[in-house]
Order: structure tokens, then C-alpha cells, then sequence
């Protein structure tokens, strides 16, 4: 149950693109057409999904405090954690390499359509993002570190095939000169992120409802009944946080 | 300025406006909408940018003979993770509340679009001067939108800057509040980030034709 609730979760609520702005360069750069954003896509969740476990076990195993421990009673106190940006995007960076050259090797034609924007991954912020997340939200089992990269890999790939097929129509309505191109496609994907906020209220049950005046409507309210800035702050870093 | 010469002060000028880093070259825009809810984290976020671009650049300079250009990206990654590590721990250090706030976000500078686009066009093929210059100068670029951001997004969704209550108080109607105005909460949340940066480059590209795209 709590594989499908942290899928679903990390696919619509916390989705990479809308929520918490990942991977928005190439978002931006690659959704001209339908065709090569699917490419993109799918290389994005293949290497999510192998990324976020190998990180969470670097992270398990060697980065946190006390995680040598294994190694012996003296390393029992030993907090690495302050490299994990260094072993996050050298593992990265290493993945990706490896899986072009194993892709390469086993499926050409797979290697033909993922090829140009394998390298590319390596520098996407959702990959990167996707660990560092899944590092600060401590999730607990290796199993739900798989679930993990898989739906947010899926949650960016939707995110861009949506824009890819606006933008695609996009080009026959009169758009303002000056907001054509990259002014227009960043206001709609600003409402469709207002769309993604009513996924907020999906899910209830455990922690979500800590989280519940995340939905736009319970803000304002708040906001207009005690009117204090201080909840400002609280949505703010909500937002932000997206914990 | 004095020292420079006009070609190295055109290298500081451009990314500010002409060839800004995230309105025209689109780089780095992932950091640029998620921490710009408040105006401090936009600052310290500029300054974080501008310190590992700045240095980051001459590094990569200095060793643009020695890279083997194969395992270039490896390399640069190393460069900026090293960089970022160091924001990272003194942010820790001096300003934990904030450093909270920007979470892997600042985390995040490693694989912001800017850093690496700018090694890879600039500091591969300039000598260290030049690369510095071009980095200070994207980097304030980044932080010029960033600030811009933020300022609209906490005046108009707290009615606070830096924390200031600029508009008076909301809770005991002084100020503006006192005929009726109401903070739009609405700015604080994610959605508005990209919705304000889409109207920058509205405002932009109307005062500078040439930068209109054809599609």
C-alpha cells in the first residue's frame, strides 16, 4: 500500500517539473515536438530508476552518520554525509556512461532513439534532484527507493510530453509577438502547475495531513481569516520544502 | 571603469540584459522559480551562484589544457561539486535557518544548467582573466532575474521585503492594509514563480525587438 501511495504521490503531488521545478532546462529546451520529448522522457525515468537505489545504498551505507558502521566498531561514529553531493553526481554521472555503453552495445535501435539525450542527462537537475530528495525525505527501504525513481521519472515524462503537445498546437493561435516561443510556454506551464496543485488533496491518510492547506483554496482562507504573515512563511517554505 | 578594457566590461554587461543567462540563453531556470518565495533566499542564492561560477571558471580555465576531453563533463562535475560542497558547509555554518530554507537547492547548483554551459562555451577556450570575468558576469545575470523575482513575489504575496513590513501590518490594518488591501497569497506558491519570469521576458523582448523568436 505505501509503494502505491509514495508512486502516486511522487507522480501528480510532488511531480518534478511542477511542484518543484526539476529538470526545467531541458524541459524547456527539448518540447518542441511531441516525438523527441518522448525520447527524452524515457531516458529520464531509465536512469532515475536506476540513480535513486544506487544512491539510496551509497547513501545507507556509506554516507550517513554511523552508516560504516558494518566496517567495524571504530567507523561507528564516522558522518561522511557532508560528501554526498560529490558521490551523488560522480555515480550519476558514471551511470549514465555505463548505461549508454551497455544500451549501445545490447539495443542499437534503442541507442538510436535514447543516444543524443543520454549525455544530456548527466547535467539534468531532475536526476540529481531525484536523489538529493530522496536523501532529505529519508525514504526507508531500498523498495520504496525503486518506487521513488520510477514515479518521478513517469511524473517528469508526463509533465513533458503535455507541454511537447501544446506547444505543438500552440504554433497555429496568434501568440504576442514577444511571448512567443519561451515567454508563452512558461505562463502555461505556471497554470499547468495551478492544474497539478489540485492533486494536492489526493491523498489523505498519515502524513498528508499535516500538508493539507497546501491545496490553494485552504490557503487563501487561512490567509484571509488570521491574515498573519506568518502563515505566509509556513506556505512559503511548504512550498518549497514540498516535505 | 577604469581598469577594464571595453571588450572585458562587455563581458560583465551582456549576460545582464542582452544575453541574460535565463531569459535568452535559458540556463539554470530550475533554482531561479523554486527558492524565489522571499528576497533573502534569492540574494544569498546570487551570491552562492556568483562565487562557484566566478571560481569554477578560472579553475577550469587554468586546467583547459590538461583536460583530456573525453572525460571533460566528469571533470567539471568534480570542479563545481567541490565548490558547492564549500556554499554548502558555510551556509550550514553561518545562516542554518536559510540554508533550510533553499534545502537541495543549493545542492542543486551543481547541475544548474549556467555552470556547465558556461564552462563549455567560455572557460574551455579563454584564458583565466576573461573566464572570471565571464563568470561574475552570468552570475550576476542569474541574480539580476532572481532578485527581480523575488522582490515581486514577497511584496505582493507577504507584503514584506527582506522581511520589512514595507506595506504596514496586515494584522492591525496600518499602512495600505488600512483601506482594504489584502496580500495575494497566491504569489507565494510555485505556479507564480514561472508565471512572473514568463512576464520578465514579456517585458523584455518588447523593448528589444531583435530578441523575439520566430515560432
Amino acid at each position: 500500500m505505501e509503494h502505491v501511495e509514495l508512486f502516486f504521490k511522487s507522480i501528480f503531488i510532488d511531480n518534478m517539473v511542477f511542484a518543484t521545478f526539476l529538470g526545467m532546462c531541458s524541459y524547456l529546451a527539448i518540447s518542441k515536438k511531441v516525438s523527441t520529448s518522448v525520447g527524452m522522457g524515457a531516458a529520464v525515468i531509465f536512469v532515475l530508476t536506476v540513480t535513486v537505489p544506487l544512491n539510496w545504498l551509497l547513501d545507507q551505507y556509506i554516507l550517513q552518520e554511523g552508516a560504516l558502521s558494518w566496517l567495524g566498531e571504530e567507523y561507528a561514529t564516522y558522518d561522511l554525509s557532508f560528501l554526498s553531493f560529490i558521490m551523488f553526481i560522480a555515480t550519476i554521472a558514471t551511470m549514465v556512461q555505463l548505461v549508454e555503453i551497455i544500451v549501445e552495445k545490447f539495443s542499437p535501435s534503442l541507442y538510436n532513439s535514447l543516444g543524443i539525450f543520454l549525455p544530456l542527462i548527466a547535467v539534468n537537475c531532475a536526476i540529481l534532484g531525484g536523489s538529493l530528495f530522496m536523501q532529505s525525505r529519508e525514504i526507508p527501504t531500498f523498495g520504496l527507493a525503486v518506487t521513488y525513481g520510477v514515479g518521478s521519472g513517469i511524473g517528469w515524462f508526463l509533465a513533458i510530453l503535455a507541454i511537447a503537445a501544446i506547444r505543438e498546437k500552440i504554433r497555429y493561435s496568434a501568440v504576442p509577438p514577444a511571448l512567443r516561443g519561451l515567454g508563452i510556454t512558461f505562463i502555461i506551464t505556471g497554470l499547468m502547475a495551478i492544474g497539478f496543485m489540485s492533486f494536492g488533496g489526493m491523498l489523505t491518510g498519515g502524513d498528508e495531513k499535516k500538508e493539507e492547506p497546501k491545496t490553494e483554496e485552504a490557503k487563501i482562507e487561512i490567509k484571509k481569516e488570521e491574515g498573519k504573515e506568518k502563515d505566509a512563511k509556513v506556505v512559503a517554505q511548504n512550498t518549497n520544502i514540498n516535505k | 571603469m577604469g581598469i577594464l578594457s571595453k571588450k572585458d566590461a562587455g563581458l560583465i554587461k551582456d549576460p545582464l540584459f542582452d544575453n541574460n543567462p535565463i531569459t535568452i540563453q535559458v540556463l539554470g531556470i530550475c533554482s531561479a522559480l523554486a527558492i524565489t518565495a522571499e528576497l533573502k533566499a534569492s540574494i544569498v542564492m546570487s551570491i552562492s551562484v556568483i562565487f562557484v561560477l566566478g571560481l569554477g571558471n578560472v579553475v577550469i580555465s587554468l586546467m583547459r589544457n590538461i583536460i583530456p576531453s573525453k572525460i571533460r563533463i566528469i571533470v567539471q562535475l568534480i570542479v563545481v561539486a567541490t565548490l558547492v560542497i564549500i556554499v554548502d558547509l558555510v551556509l550550514k555554518a553561518f545562516a542554518y535557518e536559510l540554508s533550510k530554507t533553499l534545502s537541495v537547492f543549493v545542492g542543486l547548483i551543481i547541475t544548474n544548467c549556467i555552470i556547465m554551459g558556461r564552462f563549455e562555451a567560455f572557460a574551455l577556450g579563454n584564458g583565466p582573466w576573461k573566464s572570471f570575468l565571464d563568470g561574475i558576469g552570468n552570475a550576476l545575470g542569474y541574480g539580476l532575474i532572481l532578485v527581480i523575482v523575488g522582490f515581486f513575489r514577497e511584496l505582493l504575496g507577504s507584503g514584506t521585503l527582506l522581511g520589512f513590513k514595507v506595506l504596514g501590518d496586515p494584522i492591525e490594518k496600518t499602512g495600505l492594509y488600512s483601506i482594504g488591501y489584502e496580500n495575494n497569497g497566491f504569489m507565494l506558491l510555485s505556479p507564480m514563480a514561472l508565471i512572473v519570469v514568463g512576464i520578465i521576458i514579456w517585458v523584455q523582448r518588447s523593448k528589444n525587438k531583435t530578441l523575439i523568436e520566430e515560432a
